[in-house]
């Protein structure tokens, strides 16, 4: 399974492709199962490119366990969290200060 | 300290314009990325894994408090309160929106700082010894020579263009605190027998994919070649460095394909068109740079003496810090002190926005107004009276920055890694903080004595780790981190390549495995005076293979 990622433009914030647009955690994101999906996500993301909406664009390898996206890449999965010895910082701050709002 | 004069100003006034105006056009999509990496590269712009990075250069690793201030400031107002202090002695920010990024420029040029030439194929950021100008045992300060690199490297239209990246280094003394057998081009600042000023020239070094060790192409360069001859070993690598191919478009492997002895005839024969020319720099002209860098007026302090002893008899902490971060000055009342930026399980290199301030008031207040960046990823205030030293400790205990472990196993050198960088394939920084927190006991740290352990999480070897005594390279082995130890580099007066110790280690392993190699070193080194490279030296990799694998072998 696989899932379309990119890097925001202006402030190269890490974002990834669901069915309403790009958003900014990879929860949610549009996950396909098969070529002709994943062909669609790569025509999605040269389009964004071209659009001058992100960079670095990519399509890559997820699993769904329990169905949370999880890449198989580590490095992937940093992206998707933030630096492993900062939980203050990247994606997973926002839930660690919402649970800590809780 | 170098001040811009109003060429420099203008020059990067006008570089801030310019970048403004193109960072402007590619928001508004007026220009594409492919357009605009090239120009976003030379103005230092990454883009890493989680946002873009800003490396900010600071030449020779010398700042005012002013200029500390101001990253402070760019930490505190753009990015997440923290900055990483680098190997080129620069510092990165994490975090910079591209819309921000004119704004930092702007700042940082209004405090003659600037992030250009710290990326791309051009001269990068010309380091120096960190103790220039206070080290006992230097024969004049490196950085002039640094600074008049800078200005003739600047925007230099025949070297902006290079095959590859280019790295200077420069010391002033003998013990090799700039790494300079690892440079591109490593200059030994010395005297010749009747007390002129010359360098000693090593070309060729580096570490990345292929680490090499410099070779020494010119015994001694009068000063005021430094610029001609510089000139003519650029032109010999411009013209026949390997464009054809990225891992071999380096210096280094131009000189060892070409042989040093034919590529020193190559650039002597450069030289032989260029010398006593344009290029030579007038007497005046070095004296007038060396100006900028006159010692501050260190009057006589002698209380300092009686004040350690007994800030010593007080506190077994700032006696221990006191052994380990502060070294020797040329004048027997001062004395250069290392402020740790390798706290226990901290990450090796950044410091908060705060602590960035407080460094900067104390070297306003104690250290003459004057900050270096270590290649080694600490800060140093090169003059600090003795007597001033336990209120300076006192600070840095309060601010959290007065770890006593400068040369110790836990003064690790990690790069960013897999946390931040796009180009890693493994994480360094939690295998840092990992070992710091294993080696985390004081009495244990010196017993061990002086080792450099570093880090980098790919083969390009931003964390150096060819020249620790204990080198850890994390790779990607089947989807997993792998860490491979090297051990024996050294990047001193007697550099060495570390040698490949065996298979790998997982992320759970790694600790454990430098753990056995010290241990190993303990039972077998010949007294505690005997450092752990001089032990590998004398003993060789076997000892520790058979600590590593032993078991393993018998098993096979």
């Amino acid at each position: 399974m696989k899932v379309l990622t990119a890097n925001r433009l202006i402030d190269g914030e890490a974002v990834w492709y669901a069915a309403d647009g790009w958003q900014e955690t990879i929860q949610g994101a549009e996950v396909v199962a098969d070529k002709d999906g994943e062909a669609r996500l790569e025509a999605i993301g040269a389009a964004a490119y071209a659009a001058n909406q992100v960079l670095d664009v990519a399509v890559i390898d997820v699993v769904l366990a329990d169905g949370v996206i999880v890449p198989t890449r580590l490095r992937e999965r940093i992206r998707a969290a933030g630096p492993t010895n900062r939980n203050d910082l990247g994606k997973q701050a926002r839930s660690h200060a919402a649970s800590a709002a809780a | 300290m170098y001040r811009y004069d109003e060429f420099d100003r203008d020059f990067v006034h006008a570089r801030v314009a310019e970048f403004a105006d193109q960072v402007d056009r590619r928001l508004s999509g007026r220009i594409t990325e492919d357009q605009f990496r090239p120009l976003r590269l030379m103005n230092g712009v990454y883009l890493q894994l989680h946002a873009y990075m800003l490396r900010v250069a600071i030449p020779y690793g010398t700042l005012s408090s002013r200029q500390m201030r101001m990253l402070a400031h760019i930490a505190r107002t753009y990015d997440k309160g923290y900055g990483h202090f680098t190997t080129r002695q620069n510092i990165q920010f994490n975090w910079p929106a591209l819309s921000d990024i004119p704004a930092i420029l702007a700042d940082l040029a209004s405090v003659e700082m600037h992030a250009i030439q710290t990326s791309g194929n051009c001269i990068r950021n010309v380091t120096a010894d960190h103790f220039a100008g206070a080290a006992a045992d230097e024969v004049a300060d490196p950085r002039p020579y640094a600074e008049i690199l800078r200005q003739w490297s600047s925007v230099h239209p025949e070297f902006s263009y290079l095959p590859r990246k280019f790295k200077i280094a420069v010391t002033g003394a003998v013990r090799d605190r700039a790494a300079i057998q690892v440079h591109d081009i490593g200059l030994h600042l010395k005297k010749d027998a009747d007390g002129r000023l010359g360098f000693a020239v090593y070309v060729g070094g580096g570490q990345g994919r292929t680490p090499i060790i410099a070779r020494k192409i010119r015994d001694f360069l009068p000063e005021e070649h430094l610029l001609s001859y510089t000139t003519a070993i650029m032109r010999v690598y411009n013209l026949h460095g390997r464009r054809d191919n990225k891992y071999k478009a380096r210096i280094k492997i131009l000189v060892h394909e070409t042989g040093a002895d034919e590529f020193a005839r190559q650039v002597e024969a450069e030289w032989a068109a260029l010398k006593d020319g344009q290029l030579t720099l007038p007497d005046a002209d070095i004296r007038a740079i060396e100006a900028y860098f006159a010692p501050p007026p260190l009057v006589p302090r002698p209380e300092g003496d009686e004040a350690v002893k007994l800030a010593r008899l007080d506190s077994r902490s700032f006696s221990e810090w006191l052994q380990q971060n502060v070294v020797t000055h040329r004048h027997p009342d001062y004395a250069a002190v290392t402020i740790s930026l390798k706290g226990i399980g901290e990450a090796p290199g950044d410091a908060t926005d705060e602590q960035m301030d407080a460094v900067a008031d104390l070297a306003e207040r104690y250290a003459f107004d004057e900050i270096r960046v270590s290649h080694e990823q600490n800060l140093i205030l090169p003059h600090v009276a003795r007597a001033d030293l336990k209120a300076v400790y006192d600070e840095l205990v309060r601010i959290g920055l007065a770890t006593a472990n400068s040369n110790l196993i836990t003064d690790i050198i990690a790069c960013p890694g897999l946390d931040y960088c796009a180009l890693a394939n493994a994480r360094s920084i939690p295998v840092a903080q990992e070992i710091s927190r294993r080696f985390a006991a004081l009495d244990r740290q010196r017993d061990i004595g002086e080792l450099k352990l570093k880090i980098s999480g790919c083969i390009n070897a931003c964390g150096h780790h060819h020249v620790g005594h204990i080198g850890i390279l994390g790779v990607e082995k089947k989807g997993a981190e792998l860490y491979q130890i090297t051990l024996g580099g050294s990047g001193d007066e007697n550099t060495s390549i570390g040698e490949i110790i065996g298979r790998g280690f997982g992320p759970d392993e790694i600790t454990d495995a430098i753990e056995t190699i010290v241990e190993t070193y303990l039972a077998l080194r010949s007294a505690p005076s005997e450092r752990f490279i001089d032990t590998y030296r004398r003993l060789g990799p076997q000892p520790f293979k058979e600590a590593l694998y032993a078991g393993e072998v018998r098993a096979a």
